[in-house]
Protein backbone atom coordinates (compact mmCIF):
# COMPACT_ATOMS: atom_id res chain seq x y z
CA UNK A 1 0.00 0.00 0.00
CA UNK A 2 2.55 1.99 0.36
CA UNK A 3 2.74 2.74 -3.45
CA UNK A 4 -0.27 4.93 -2.88
CA UNK A 5 1.45 7.41 -0.90
CA UNK A 6 0.24 10.75 -2.16
CA UNK A 7 2.43 12.76 -4.49
CA UNK A 8 4.74 15.49 -3.07
CA UNK A 9 2.33 18.78 -2.69
CA UNK A 10 2.08 20.44 0.74
CA UNK A 11 5.02 20.95 2.60
CA UNK A 12 4.12 19.12 5.95
CA UNK A 13 2.44 16.31 4.42
CA UNK A 14 5.15 15.43 1.74
CA UNK A 15 7.66 15.37 4.53
CA UNK A 16 5.50 13.14 6.87
CA UNK A 17 4.42 11.09 3.90
CA UNK A 18 8.19 10.19 3.05
CA UNK A 19 9.09 9.58 6.58
CA UNK A 20 5.86 7.25 7.54
CA UNK A 21 5.27 5.47 4.25
CA UNK A 22 8.13 2.79 4.84
CA UNK A 23 6.62 2.81 8.31
CA UNK A 24 3.32 2.59 7.50
CA UNK A 25 1.96 -0.98 8.59
CA UNK A 26 -0.88 -2.56 9.79
CA UNK A 27 -0.31 -1.52 12.89
CA UNK A 28 -1.41 2.19 12.10
CA UNK A 29 -4.78 3.46 12.37
CA UNK A 30 -6.63 3.03 8.81
CA UNK A 31 -7.40 6.42 9.72
CA UNK A 32 -5.64 9.35 12.44
CA UNK A 33 -7.40 12.75 12.65
CA UNK A 34 -5.72 14.00 15.98
CA UNK A 35 -7.36 17.13 17.02
CA UNK A 36 -8.54 18.97 13.75
CA UNK A 37 -10.05 22.68 14.15
CA UNK A 38 -11.61 24.75 11.67
CA UNK A 39 -13.21 28.50 11.75
CA UNK A 40 -15.25 30.17 9.01
CA UNK A 41 -14.63 33.66 9.94
CA UNK A 42 -15.65 33.73 13.45
CA UNK A 43 -17.56 30.26 13.42
CA UNK A 44 -15.92 27.74 15.18
CA UNK A 45 -16.98 25.13 12.86
CA UNK A 46 -15.21 22.06 14.42
CA UNK A 47 -12.67 22.13 17.40
CA UNK A 48 -10.12 19.58 18.30
CA UNK A 49 -11.71 16.83 16.86
CA UNK A 50 -9.84 13.31 17.43
CA UNK A 51 -11.40 10.46 15.41
CA UNK A 52 -9.08 6.75 15.02
CA UNK A 53 -10.76 4.43 13.09
CA UNK A 54 -8.75 0.79 13.16
CA UNK A 55 -8.42 -1.13 9.78
CA UNK A 56 -11.70 -2.96 9.03
CA UNK A 57 -13.27 -1.14 11.76
CA UNK A 58 -16.57 0.84 11.65
CA UNK A 59 -17.24 3.99 13.64
CA UNK A 60 -20.19 6.34 13.64
CA UNK A 61 -20.15 10.23 13.80
CA UNK A 62 -23.77 11.49 15.31
CA UNK A 63 -25.09 15.10 16.33
CA UNK A 64 -27.68 17.12 15.96
CA UNK A 65 -27.86 19.19 12.49
CA UNK A 66 -25.31 21.72 12.58
CA UNK A 67 -23.19 19.40 14.67
CA UNK A 68 -20.46 19.83 12.25
CA UNK A 69 -20.32 16.29 10.53
CA UNK A 70 -20.58 17.00 6.85
CA UNK A 71 -17.45 19.64 7.77
CA UNK A 72 -15.54 16.76 8.93
CA UNK A 73 -16.20 14.82 5.92
CA UNK A 74 -15.28 17.78 3.49
CA UNK A 75 -11.92 18.19 6.40
CA UNK A 76 -11.06 14.61 5.73
CA UNK A 77 -11.28 14.50 2.17
CA UNK A 78 -9.49 17.41 1.71
CA UNK A 79 -12.05 19.75 0.51
CA UNK A 80 -11.02 22.64 3.53
CA UNK A 81 -7.92 22.65 5.05
CA UNK A 82 -7.69 22.39 8.71
CA UNK A 83 -6.37 25.32 10.44
CA UNK A 84 -4.29 22.75 12.94
CA UNK A 85 -4.69 19.05 13.78
CA UNK A 86 -3.50 16.14 11.29
CA UNK A 87 -4.88 13.74 9.42
CA UNK A 88 -2.94 9.99 8.46
CA UNK A 89 -4.10 7.00 6.33
CA UNK A 90 -2.45 3.98 7.69
CA UNK A 91 0.18 6.52 9.05
CA UNK A 92 0.90 8.75 6.35
CA UNK A 93 -0.06 12.13 6.66
CA UNK A 94 -2.19 13.69 4.23
CA UNK A 95 -3.65 16.68 5.05
CA UNK A 96 -2.97 19.83 2.84
CA UNK A 97 -2.97 17.82 0.16
CA UNK A 98 -5.66 17.92 -2.46
CA UNK A 99 -8.54 16.15 -2.35
CA UNK A 100 -7.50 14.03 -5.74
CA UNK A 101 -4.38 13.25 -4.10
CA UNK A 102 -6.07 12.32 -0.88
CA UNK A 103 -8.52 10.18 -2.70
CA UNK A 104 -5.43 8.40 -4.35
CA UNK A 105 -4.01 7.93 -0.67
CA UNK A 106 -7.15 5.63 0.06
CA UNK A 107 -9.79 7.94 0.95
CA UNK A 108 -13.15 7.58 -0.60
CA UNK A 109 -16.61 8.86 0.29
CA UNK A 110 -20.67 8.91 -0.93
CA UNK A 111 -22.77 11.43 -0.59
CA UNK A 112 -25.87 12.46 1.53
CA UNK A 113 -27.30 14.27 -1.33
CA UNK A 114 -26.62 11.77 -4.12
CA UNK A 115 -23.60 13.27 -6.48
CA UNK A 116 -23.38 10.12 -9.05
CA UNK A 117 -22.04 11.74 -12.55
CA UNK A 118 -25.99 11.38 -13.76
CA UNK A 119 -25.28 11.73 -17.48
CA UNK A 120 -22.51 9.09 -17.45
CA UNK A 121 -23.28 5.17 -17.50
CA UNK A 122 -23.53 3.22 -14.28
CA UNK A 123 -20.60 1.35 -15.58
CA UNK A 124 -18.87 4.61 -16.67
CA UNK A 125 -19.29 6.10 -12.96
CA UNK A 126 -17.37 2.70 -11.79
CA UNK A 127 -14.84 3.14 -14.53
CA UNK A 128 -13.67 6.90 -13.91
CA UNK A 129 -13.55 6.08 -9.80
CA UNK A 130 -10.75 3.20 -10.81
CA UNK A 131 -8.76 4.88 -13.07
CA UNK A 132 -7.46 6.70 -10.14
CA UNK A 133 -4.26 5.04 -10.14
CA UNK A 134 -3.97 4.51 -14.06
CA UNK A 135 -2.06 6.60 -16.04
CA UNK A 136 -4.42 8.12 -18.84
CA UNK A 137 -1.94 11.10 -20.37
CA UNK A 138 -2.84 11.79 -24.30
CA UNK A 139 0.11 9.46 -25.95
CA UNK A 140 -0.82 6.63 -23.66
CA UNK A 141 -4.65 7.20 -25.03
CA UNK A 142 -3.81 7.68 -28.89
CA UNK A 143 -1.27 5.00 -28.68
CA UNK A 144 -2.65 2.36 -26.39
CA UNK A 145 0.31 0.98 -25.31
CA UNK A 146 0.07 -2.32 -23.63
CA UNK A 147 0.48 -0.97 -20.16
CA UNK A 148 -2.94 1.28 -21.09
CA UNK A 149 -4.50 -1.82 -22.64
CA UNK A 150 -3.58 -4.04 -19.43
CA UNK A 151 -4.73 -1.29 -17.26
CA UNK A 152 -8.25 -0.65 -19.07
CA UNK A 153 -8.82 -4.54 -18.93
CA UNK A 154 -8.15 -4.41 -15.16
CA UNK A 155 -10.43 -1.56 -14.75
CA UNK A 156 -13.39 -2.84 -16.51
CA UNK A 157 -13.15 -6.53 -14.74
CA UNK A 158 -12.73 -4.84 -11.25
CA UNK A 159 -15.70 -2.12 -12.09
CA UNK A 160 -17.83 -5.17 -13.11
CA UNK A 161 -17.13 -7.09 -10.33
CA UNK A 162 -18.42 -4.17 -8.02
CA UNK A 163 -21.96 -3.53 -9.56
CA UNK A 164 -22.26 -7.21 -9.22
CA UNK A 165 -21.61 -7.10 -5.51
CA UNK A 166 -23.26 -4.22 -5.32
CA UNK A 167 -26.13 -6.08 -7.02
CA UNK A 168 -26.49 -3.38 -9.55
CA UNK A 169 -24.70 -5.03 -12.82
CA UNK A 170 -27.62 -5.73 -14.81
CA UNK A 171 -28.14 -1.68 -15.85
CA UNK A 172 -24.27 -1.08 -16.21
CA UNK A 173 -24.99 0.71 -19.33
CA UNK A 174 -28.48 3.01 -17.82
CA UNK A 175 -27.19 6.60 -17.56
CA UNK A 176 -26.85 6.79 -13.57
CA UNK A 177 -29.69 9.25 -13.28
CA UNK A 178 -32.42 6.94 -14.84
CA UNK A 179 -31.55 4.39 -11.53
CA UNK A 180 -34.11 3.93 -8.86
CA UNK A 181 -32.90 5.74 -5.45
CA UNK A 182 -31.61 2.92 -3.45
CA UNK A 183 -29.96 1.39 -6.59
CA UNK A 184 -28.07 5.02 -6.81
CA UNK A 185 -27.35 4.87 -3.38
CA UNK A 186 -25.68 1.35 -3.97
CA UNK A 187 -24.24 2.99 -7.18
CA UNK A 188 -22.28 5.78 -4.77
CA UNK A 189 -20.91 2.84 -2.73
CA UNK A 190 -19.36 0.87 -5.92
CA UNK A 191 -17.70 4.06 -7.06
CA UNK A 192 -16.08 5.01 -3.51
CA UNK A 193 -15.26 1.65 -3.51
CA UNK A 194 -13.43 1.70 -6.48
CA UNK A 195 -10.98 3.89 -5.91
CA UNK A 196 -9.81 1.25 -3.18
CA UNK A 197 -9.95 2.87 -0.25
CA UNK A 198 -8.09 2.24 3.04
CA UNK A 199 -11.35 4.16 4.59
CA UNK A 200 -14.72 4.38 3.36
CA UNK A 201 -17.13 7.79 4.72
CA UNK A 202 -20.56 7.33 4.08
CA UNK A 203 -22.55 9.93 4.20
CA UNK A 204 -26.50 9.54 5.88
CA UNK A 205 -26.12 5.70 3.75
CA UNK A 206 -30.20 4.93 4.50
CA UNK A 207 -31.53 8.80 4.17
CA UNK A 208 -34.84 8.18 2.56
CA UNK A 209 -34.82 4.61 2.85
CA UNK A 210 -38.08 2.19 3.85
CA UNK A 211 -37.71 -0.32 6.61
CA UNK A 212 -36.81 -3.19 4.30
CA UNK A 213 -33.76 -1.10 2.21
CA UNK A 214 -32.36 -0.24 5.41
CA UNK A 215 -31.82 -3.43 6.49
CA UNK A 216 -30.60 -4.19 2.95
CA UNK A 217 -28.05 -1.42 2.76
CA UNK A 218 -27.14 -2.05 7.01
CA UNK A 219 -25.92 -6.02 5.85
CA UNK A 220 -24.28 -4.67 2.90
CA UNK A 221 -22.23 -2.44 5.06
CA UNK A 222 -21.17 -4.51 7.74
CA UNK A 223 -19.78 -7.47 5.08
CA UNK A 224 -18.11 -4.36 3.10
CA UNK A 225 -15.90 -4.55 5.70
CA UNK A 226 -14.21 -8.11 5.67
CA UNK A 227 -14.78 -7.60 1.50
CA UNK A 228 -13.05 -4.66 0.88
CA UNK A 229 -10.57 -4.55 4.28
CA UNK A 230 -11.71 -1.11 4.78
CA UNK A 231 -12.46 0.54 7.58
CA UNK A 232 -15.67 2.72 7.59
CA UNK A 233 -17.24 6.16 9.22
CA UNK A 234 -20.42 6.30 9.30
CA UNK A 235 -22.58 9.36 9.40
CA UNK A 236 -26.30 8.70 10.40
CA UNK A 237 -29.18 9.93 11.72
CA UNK A 238 -31.11 6.29 12.09
CA UNK A 239 -29.92 6.08 15.83
CA UNK A 240 -30.65 2.16 16.04
CA UNK A 241 -28.41 1.28 12.76
CA UNK A 242 -25.80 3.28 14.54
CA UNK A 243 -26.30 1.99 17.57
CA UNK A 244 -26.33 -1.34 15.88
CA UNK A 245 -23.40 -2.06 14.14
CA UNK A 246 -20.90 1.01 14.82
CA UNK A 247 -18.27 -0.32 17.76
CA UNK A 248 -17.23 2.93 18.40
CA UNK A 249 -19.49 6.74 18.69
CA UNK A 250 -17.95 9.93 18.22
CA UNK A 251 -20.90 12.59 19.54
CA UNK A 252 -20.88 16.33 18.06
CA UNK A 253 -22.40 19.34 18.95
CA UNK A 254 -21.70 22.86 17.78
CA UNK A 255 -18.49 21.42 16.12
CA UNK A 256 -17.14 19.94 19.87
CA UNK A 257 -17.14 16.17 20.89
CA UNK A 258 -19.72 15.95 23.93
CA UNK A 259 -19.06 12.01 23.77
CA UNK A 260 -17.44 8.87 22.51
CA UNK A 261 -16.88 5.50 23.15
CA UNK A 262 -19.35 2.92 23.09
CA UNK A 263 -22.81 2.95 21.69
CA UNK A 264 -24.57 1.78 25.41
CA UNK A 265 -22.14 4.35 26.87
CA UNK A 266 -22.96 7.16 24.45
CA UNK A 267 -26.32 6.34 24.41
CA UNK A 268 -26.84 7.05 28.38
CA UNK A 269 -24.69 9.96 28.76
CA UNK A 270 -26.13 12.85 29.99
CA UNK A 271 -24.47 15.05 28.02
CA UNK A 272 -25.95 13.47 24.34
CA UNK A 273 -29.35 13.35 25.72
CA UNK A 274 -29.54 17.02 26.45
CA UNK A 275 -27.87 17.61 23.01
CA UNK A 276 -30.45 16.28 20.95
CA UNK A 277 -32.80 17.08 23.26
CA UNK A 278 -31.83 20.85 23.40
CA UNK A 279 -33.04 21.00 19.74
CA UNK A 280 -36.82 21.52 19.72
CA UNK A 281 -37.21 21.71 16.22
CA UNK A 282 -35.10 19.04 14.98
CA UNK A 283 -37.82 16.32 14.37
CA UNK A 284 -35.32 13.86 12.20
CA UNK A 285 -33.34 13.67 15.67
CA UNK A 286 -34.96 11.53 17.95
CA UNK A 287 -33.13 11.03 21.67
CA UNK A 288 -30.10 7.98 21.15
CA UNK A 289 -31.87 4.07 21.67
CA UNK A 290 -35.41 5.58 20.98
CA UNK A 291 -35.46 5.07 17.19
CA UNK A 292 -35.27 1.33 14.89
CA UNK B 1 -32.88 23.42 -60.92
CA UNK B 2 -29.33 24.00 -61.97
CA UNK B 3 -27.53 20.82 -60.65
CA UNK B 4 -24.18 22.13 -61.09
CA UNK B 5 -24.79 24.69 -58.95
CA UNK B 6 -26.51 22.95 -56.46
CA UNK B 7 -23.56 20.53 -55.97
CA UNK B 8 -20.86 23.38 -55.99
CA UNK B 9 -22.43 24.80 -53.50
CA UNK B 10 -23.34 21.84 -51.47
CA UNK B 11 -19.25 21.27 -51.43
CA UNK B 12 -18.38 24.67 -50.27
CA UNK B 13 -20.98 24.49 -47.56
CA UNK B 14 -19.55 21.02 -46.58
CA UNK B 15 -15.77 22.79 -46.74
CA UNK B 16 -17.07 25.25 -44.68
CA UNK B 17 -18.94 23.62 -42.06
CA UNK B 18 -15.59 21.20 -41.12
CA UNK B 19 -13.54 24.66 -40.70
CA UNK B 20 -16.26 25.72 -38.51
CA UNK B 21 -16.58 22.32 -36.55
CA UNK B 22 -13.09 21.94 -36.07
CA UNK B 23 -12.73 25.63 -34.36
CA UNK B 24 -16.32 25.07 -32.79
CA UNK B 25 -15.31 21.91 -30.77
CA UNK B 26 -12.37 24.27 -28.66
CA UNK B 27 -15.27 26.86 -27.24
CA UNK B 28 -17.24 23.78 -26.47
CA UNK B 29 -14.69 21.85 -25.31
CA UNK B 30 -13.51 24.16 -22.83
CA UNK B 31 -17.10 25.63 -21.81
CA UNK B 32 -17.65 22.01 -21.19
CA UNK B 33 -14.90 21.77 -18.26
CA UNK B 34 -14.84 25.04 -17.51
CA UNK B 35 -17.94 26.83 -18.23
CA UNK B 36 -16.83 30.38 -19.72
CA UNK B 37 -16.59 31.07 -23.25
CA UNK B 38 -12.45 31.44 -24.03
CA UNK B 39 -12.65 34.20 -26.12
CA UNK B 40 -9.01 33.97 -26.84
CA UNK B 41 -9.62 30.79 -28.96
CA UNK B 42 -10.07 32.56 -32.31
CA UNK B 43 -6.80 33.82 -32.03
CA UNK B 44 -5.38 30.38 -31.30
CA UNK B 45 -6.86 29.94 -34.88
CA UNK B 46 -5.64 32.99 -36.64
CA UNK B 47 -2.12 31.84 -34.87
CA UNK B 48 -2.52 27.85 -36.11
CA UNK B 49 -2.74 29.36 -39.86
CA UNK B 50 0.13 31.40 -39.50
CA UNK B 51 2.71 29.39 -37.70
CA UNK B 52 1.52 26.60 -40.92
CA UNK B 53 2.58 29.58 -42.83
CA UNK B 54 6.06 30.15 -40.74
CA UNK B 55 7.27 26.37 -40.66
CA UNK B 56 6.20 26.20 -44.63
CA UNK B 57 8.20 29.43 -45.09
CA UNK B 58 11.06 28.17 -43.04
CA UNK B 59 11.41 25.01 -44.16
CA UNK B 60 10.82 26.38 -47.82
CA UNK B 61 7.69 24.11 -49.39
CA UNK B 62 6.47 26.97 -50.73
CA UNK B 63 3.86 24.74 -53.13
CA UNK B 64 2.60 21.81 -55.04
CA UNK B 65 6.13 20.76 -55.67
CA UNK B 66 6.44 20.10 -52.37
CA UNK B 67 6.87 16.78 -51.10
CA UNK B 68 3.23 14.75 -50.45
CA UNK B 69 4.42 15.12 -46.64
CA UNK B 70 4.75 18.49 -46.73
CA UNK B 71 1.51 19.19 -45.47
CA UNK B 72 1.05 16.53 -42.91
CA UNK B 73 4.05 17.61 -40.97
CA UNK B 74 3.20 21.38 -40.99
CA UNK B 75 0.10 20.45 -39.66
CA UNK B 76 1.43 18.55 -37.02
CA UNK B 77 3.93 20.92 -35.88
CA UNK B 78 1.28 23.59 -35.89
CA UNK B 79 -0.51 21.38 -34.04
CA UNK B 80 1.80 20.91 -31.64
CA UNK B 81 2.63 24.25 -31.22
CA UNK B 82 -1.08 25.48 -30.76
CA UNK B 83 -1.69 22.65 -27.69
CA UNK B 84 1.47 24.34 -26.39
CA UNK B 85 -0.09 27.59 -26.58
CA UNK B 86 -3.55 26.61 -25.04
CA UNK B 87 -1.81 24.62 -22.11
CA UNK B 88 0.02 28.06 -21.44
CA UNK B 89 -2.44 30.60 -21.36
CA UNK B 90 -4.95 28.47 -18.85
CA UNK B 91 -1.77 27.85 -16.89
CA UNK B 92 -1.08 31.85 -16.64
CA UNK B 93 -4.42 33.15 -17.48
CA UNK B 94 -7.00 31.41 -16.46
CA UNK B 95 -6.01 28.72 -13.81
CA UNK B 96 -4.92 31.64 -11.21
CA UNK B 97 -8.92 32.26 -11.31
CA UNK B 98 -10.36 28.95 -10.82
CA UNK B 99 -12.24 30.48 -7.97
CA UNK B 100 -12.76 33.86 -9.14
CA UNK B 101 -16.16 34.64 -10.58
CA UNK B 102 -17.05 33.70 -14.26
CA UNK B 103 -17.26 37.48 -15.31
CA UNK B 104 -13.07 38.03 -14.49
CA UNK B 105 -12.48 35.35 -16.23
CA UNK B 106 -13.97 35.96 -19.23
CA UNK B 107 -12.75 39.67 -19.05
CA UNK B 108 -9.27 37.76 -18.91
CA UNK B 109 -10.01 35.80 -21.85
CA UNK B 110 -10.75 39.37 -23.98
CA UNK B 111 -7.34 40.46 -22.70
CA UNK B 112 -5.48 37.30 -23.90
CA UNK B 113 -7.50 37.53 -27.37
CA UNK B 114 -5.99 41.45 -27.15
CA UNK B 115 -2.69 40.47 -26.53
CA UNK B 116 -2.42 37.45 -28.60
CA UNK B 117 -3.98 40.21 -31.78
CA UNK B 118 -1.68 42.11 -31.21
CA UNK B 119 1.55 40.94 -30.35
CA UNK B 120 0.86 38.56 -33.65
CA UNK B 121 1.68 41.76 -35.80
CA UNK B 122 5.02 42.53 -34.14
CA UNK B 123 7.74 42.31 -36.94
CA UNK B 124 9.60 39.53 -35.40
CA UNK B 125 6.41 37.62 -34.73
CA UNK B 126 3.81 37.79 -38.07
CA UNK B 127 4.12 41.30 -38.55
CA UNK B 128 1.43 43.68 -40.29
CA UNK B 129 1.65 42.53 -44.03
CA UNK B 130 -0.98 40.03 -45.65
CA UNK B 131 0.79 36.60 -46.50
CA UNK B 132 0.04 33.88 -49.11
CA UNK B 133 -0.33 30.93 -47.68
CA UNK B 134 2.05 28.02 -49.83
CA UNK B 135 -0.10 26.16 -51.83
CA UNK B 136 0.88 22.82 -50.16
CA UNK B 137 -2.61 21.05 -52.12
CA UNK B 138 -3.51 21.07 -55.67
CA UNK B 139 -6.52 23.10 -56.73
CA UNK B 140 -6.73 20.68 -59.86
CA UNK B 141 -9.98 18.43 -60.10
CA UNK B 142 -9.01 15.11 -58.01
CA UNK B 143 -12.75 14.48 -59.83
CA UNK B 144 -15.84 15.95 -61.65
CA UNK B 145 -19.01 15.54 -60.24
CA UNK B 146 -22.11 16.58 -61.69
CA UNK B 147 -20.36 18.91 -63.65
CA UNK B 148 -18.54 20.64 -60.65
CA UNK B 149 -15.04 20.28 -60.37
CA UNK B 150 -13.81 18.40 -56.89
CA UNK B 151 -10.01 19.95 -56.26
CA UNK B 152 -7.61 18.17 -53.88
CA UNK B 153 -7.70 20.78 -51.50
CA UNK B 154 -11.36 20.55 -50.93
CA UNK B 155 -11.37 16.78 -50.57
CA UNK B 156 -8.00 16.49 -48.45
CA UNK B 157 -9.83 19.32 -46.34
CA UNK B 158 -13.14 17.33 -45.79
CA UNK B 159 -11.08 14.31 -45.14
CA UNK B 160 -9.01 15.69 -42.63
CA UNK B 161 -11.61 17.56 -40.55
CA UNK B 162 -14.04 13.94 -40.07
CA UNK B 163 -10.95 12.49 -39.54
CA UNK B 164 -10.10 14.36 -36.24
CA UNK B 165 -13.80 14.59 -35.69
CA UNK B 166 -14.06 11.35 -34.90
CA UNK B 167 -10.98 11.16 -33.11
CA UNK B 168 -12.36 13.43 -30.71
CA UNK B 169 -15.44 11.38 -30.76
CA UNK B 170 -13.36 8.40 -29.61
CA UNK B 171 -11.84 10.35 -27.14
CA UNK B 172 -14.26 11.69 -25.25
CA UNK B 173 -16.67 9.03 -25.68
CA UNK B 174 -14.33 5.57 -25.15
CA UNK B 175 -11.49 6.05 -23.32
CA UNK B 176 -10.99 6.75 -19.88
CA UNK B 177 -9.71 10.41 -20.53
CA UNK B 178 -13.06 11.19 -22.15
CA UNK B 179 -14.97 9.77 -19.27
CA UNK B 180 -13.00 11.42 -16.80
CA UNK B 181 -13.51 14.64 -18.80
CA UNK B 182 -17.06 14.14 -18.53
CA UNK B 183 -16.90 13.59 -15.29
CA UNK B 184 -14.97 16.84 -15.03
CA UNK B 185 -17.83 18.65 -16.89
CA UNK B 186 -20.49 17.63 -15.10
CA UNK B 187 -19.42 17.97 -11.32
CA UNK B 188 -15.78 19.01 -10.83
CA UNK B 189 -15.71 19.09 -7.00
CA UNK B 190 -16.83 15.34 -7.16
CA UNK B 191 -14.27 13.94 -9.55
CA UNK B 192 -12.00 15.61 -7.72
CA UNK B 193 -12.85 13.04 -4.93
CA UNK B 194 -13.07 10.36 -6.60
CA UNK B 195 -8.91 10.47 -7.10
CA UNK B 196 -9.39 12.87 -10.76
CA UNK B 197 -6.49 15.63 -11.16
CA UNK B 198 -8.93 18.08 -12.36
CA UNK B 199 -5.93 20.57 -13.21
CA UNK B 200 -4.62 17.89 -15.87
CA UNK B 201 -8.09 17.39 -17.34
CA UNK B 202 -8.88 20.81 -17.48
CA UNK B 203 -4.99 21.18 -19.32
CA UNK B 204 -5.42 18.33 -21.94
CA UNK B 205 -8.54 20.20 -22.89
CA UNK B 206 -6.91 23.06 -23.57
CA UNK B 207 -4.54 21.65 -25.69
CA UNK B 208 -6.69 19.45 -27.72
CA UNK B 209 -9.02 22.08 -28.63
CA UNK B 210 -6.02 24.29 -29.34
CA UNK B 211 -4.66 21.50 -31.56
CA UNK B 212 -7.98 21.54 -33.48
CA UNK B 213 -7.74 24.80 -33.66
CA UNK B 214 -4.43 24.87 -35.41
CA UNK B 215 -5.92 22.64 -38.07
CA UNK B 216 -8.86 24.65 -38.25
CA UNK B 217 -6.51 27.67 -38.76
CA UNK B 218 -4.21 25.56 -41.73
CA UNK B 219 -7.61 24.32 -43.34
CA UNK B 220 -8.78 27.90 -43.33
CA UNK B 221 -5.30 29.18 -45.06
CA UNK B 222 -5.19 26.28 -47.67
CA UNK B 223 -8.83 26.71 -48.46
CA UNK B 224 -8.65 30.48 -48.87
CA UNK B 225 -4.80 31.79 -49.41
CA UNK B 226 -4.86 34.72 -48.11
CA UNK B 227 -3.60 35.29 -44.55
CA UNK B 228 -4.36 38.67 -43.06
CA UNK B 229 -2.52 40.34 -39.84
CA UNK B 230 -3.39 38.65 -37.29
CA UNK B 231 -5.65 41.57 -35.23
CA UNK B 232 -8.10 41.41 -38.64
CA UNK B 233 -11.66 41.26 -38.41
CA UNK B 234 -11.60 38.34 -41.10
CA UNK B 235 -10.45 36.45 -38.35
CA UNK B 236 -12.29 38.06 -35.42
CA UNK B 237 -15.31 36.66 -37.71
CA UNK B 238 -14.34 33.63 -38.17
CA UNK B 239 -13.99 32.86 -34.35
CA UNK B 240 -17.38 34.18 -33.67
CA UNK B 241 -19.11 31.87 -36.00
CA UNK B 242 -17.69 28.77 -34.47
CA UNK B 243 -18.77 30.19 -31.54
CA UNK B 244 -22.21 30.71 -33.03
CA UNK B 245 -22.12 26.73 -34.54
CA UNK B 246 -21.05 25.69 -30.63
CA UNK B 247 -23.95 27.55 -29.61
CA UNK B 248 -26.57 26.70 -31.50
CA UNK B 249 -25.40 23.29 -31.44
CA UNK B 250 -25.84 23.35 -27.43
CA UNK B 251 -22.53 24.82 -25.76
CA UNK B 252 -21.06 22.32 -23.87
CA UNK B 253 -22.31 19.25 -26.27
CA UNK B 254 -19.60 17.55 -28.55
CA UNK B 255 -22.00 16.43 -31.31
CA UNK B 256 -23.99 19.68 -30.91
CA UNK B 257 -20.98 21.55 -32.36
CA UNK B 258 -20.59 19.80 -35.05
CA UNK B 259 -23.83 20.02 -36.14
CA UNK B 260 -23.91 23.34 -35.52
CA UNK B 261 -21.09 23.93 -37.97
CA UNK B 262 -22.77 22.20 -40.60
CA UNK B 263 -26.03 24.07 -40.07
CA UNK B 264 -24.41 27.19 -40.03
CA UNK B 265 -22.21 26.83 -43.49
CA UNK B 266 -24.81 25.10 -45.30
CA UNK B 267 -27.42 28.01 -44.36
CA UNK B 268 -24.25 30.72 -44.94
CA UNK B 269 -23.46 29.12 -48.40
CA UNK B 270 -27.00 28.56 -49.82
CA UNK B 271 -28.26 31.77 -48.29
CA UNK B 272 -25.13 33.40 -50.49
CA UNK B 273 -25.47 31.37 -53.71
CA UNK B 274 -29.67 31.80 -53.77
CA UNK B 275 -30.65 34.87 -52.11
CA UNK B 276 -28.25 37.29 -51.33
CA UNK B 277 -24.43 36.77 -51.02
CA UNK B 278 -23.78 40.13 -48.77
CA UNK B 279 -26.13 39.09 -46.76
CA UNK B 280 -23.99 35.80 -45.43
CA UNK B 281 -23.55 37.44 -42.14
CA UNK B 282 -27.22 38.19 -41.52
CA UNK B 283 -28.15 34.47 -41.83
CA UNK B 284 -25.72 32.88 -39.45
CA UNK B 285 -26.54 35.29 -36.87
CA UNK B 286 -30.16 34.84 -37.98
CA UNK B 287 -30.19 31.64 -36.79
CA UNK B 288 -28.39 32.56 -33.63
CA UNK B 289 -31.45 34.58 -32.73
CA UNK B 290 -34.06 31.98 -33.65
CA UNK B 291 -32.21 29.41 -31.80
CA UNK B 292 -32.18 31.29 -28.32
CA UNK B 293 -35.67 32.31 -29.04
CA UNK B 294 -36.74 28.93 -29.50
CA UNK B 295 -34.24 26.67 -28.06
CA UNK B 296 -32.35 28.46 -25.66
CA UNK B 297 -30.15 25.68 -24.44
CA UNK B 298 -29.61 25.10 -28.74
CA UNK B 299 -30.23 22.26 -30.84
CA UNK B 300 -28.56 19.30 -29.14
CA UNK B 301 -28.42 20.97 -25.42
CA UNK B 302 -31.39 20.58 -23.13
CA UNK B 303 -32.67 23.59 -21.04
CA UNK B 304 -30.71 23.91 -17.78
CA UNK B 305 -32.22 26.10 -14.95
CA UNK B 306 -29.30 28.87 -13.96
CA UNK B 307 -28.24 28.20 -10.29
CA UNK B 308 -28.07 30.94 -8.08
Amino acid sequence: MSAAAPPAGASAAAAGASAAAAGASAAAPALDADRLSIAFGGLKAVTELSLRVPARGLHGLIGPNGAGKTTVFNLLTGVYRPDSGSIRLGGVRVDGLRPNQIARAGLARTFQNIRLFAELSVLDNVRVAAAVRARSGLLRTFLRTPLYVAEEAAILERARELLAILGIAHREDEQAKSLPYGDQRRLEIARALATEPRVLLLDEPVAGMNTQEKKAMRGLIQSLRERFDVAILLIEHDMGLVMDICEHITVLDHGVTIARGEPAAVQHDPAVIEAYLGVPDDGAAAPPGDAG
Amino acid sequence: MDVTKFVQVCLNGLTLGSLYALIALGYTLVYGVLRFINFAHSDVVTIGAWMAFVFAAAIGWAGTDSPLFAMPVILAMSMAVCATLGFTIERLAYRPLRRAPRLNVLITAIGVSLFLQNSGQLKWVFGTQPQAMPKLLSEEALFTLAGVRVPVVDVVVVVLAFTLLVALQWLVFRTRMGQAMRAVSFDERTAALMGINVDMIISYTFMIGSALAAAGGMIYGLKYGNLLQSADSVWVLLGLKAFVAAVVGGIGNVRGAVAGAFLIAFVEMFGAAYRSPQMRDVYVFGILIAVLILKPGGLLGKATVEKV
